[in-house]
């Protein structure tokens, strides 16, 4: 046994069976999307509620510095199960919500979103990570990780 | 009280701490607010202050007894 407190990767996926779907196939989907959408969106972030109907304060004020700096927001929301919760935890390494990512990378949760945002650090990464004209056409939307659909 | 609990943890986390402050942000005992200014920060970034922080609480977070964290984070220098 190594020493190291080095957390293990996932596993990767396993093979799915045809027809029948077990919990574990279900929650490696589902962590699966959690990840796709960390890593392809440019900038994701998980809360509780949706953009159009925030349901926390903290969620409400991570959504607001995105905004404030003219980000494009791919919100997830976490609420309708709780297994997505404990995937992002997995995943990310952090306890709390919201979390809020850049191109894959993990910034923080709501009291740093805001700092960043009143500083003007939150432009000067969203600039270095997406390119200077990330604002242009910057749209709001969410994806359901549950189904996989977006809107 | 939830106050205590989480005022000592971050004491053993943070022993030098010139600063730290637990406030129940709604008397109801389960949003806090942490504020804490301590030489472990200086030199981080602020994702990893708040991490520290946030393993000092790992306990609270994980039963329950946090519904609601905010975090202040201040270094030294």
């Amino acid at each position: 046994m190594s020493e190291s407190e080095q957390k293990l990767e996932a596993p990767s996926a396993k093979p799915t069976t045809p027809g029948g779907q077990t919990a574990g196939t279900q929650a490696s989907q589902l962590a699966g999307r959690i990840k796709d959408v960390i890593e392809n969106e440019p900038v994701a972030l998980f809360m509780k509620g949706t953009p159009q109907f925030v349901m926390c304060g903290n969620s409400s004020r991570a959504l607001e510095a995105l905004r404030a700096a003219g980000a494009p927001v791919t919100a997830v929301d976490i609420l309708p199960d709780p297994s997505i919760r404990q995937e992002l935890a997995e995943l990310s390494g952090w306890p709390t919500i919201p979390q809020v990512f850049v191109k894959g990378e993990l910034v923080g949760g709501a009291d740093i979103a805001q700092e960043l945002a009143e500083s003007g650090d939150l432009r000067t990464i969203l600039e270095e990570k997406l390119g200077a004209g990330y604002s242009d056409g910057a749209e709001e939307r969410v994806v359901d990780v549950l189904s996989g659909t977006r809107a | 009280m939830a106050v205590e609990r989480l005022e000592s943890l971050l004491q053993d986390a943070f022993p030098d701490a010139a600063e730290l402050r637990v406030e129940d942000r709604t008397g109801g005992g389960d949003h806090f607010q942490v504020t804490v200014e301590s030489s472990s920060f200086d030199g981080l970034p602020l994702l990893e202050q708040h991490r520290l922080v946030n393993d000092a609480l790992a306990e609270p977070l994980r039963d329950g007894t946090i519904h609601e964290l905010r975090i202040k984070t201040r270094g030294t220098t």
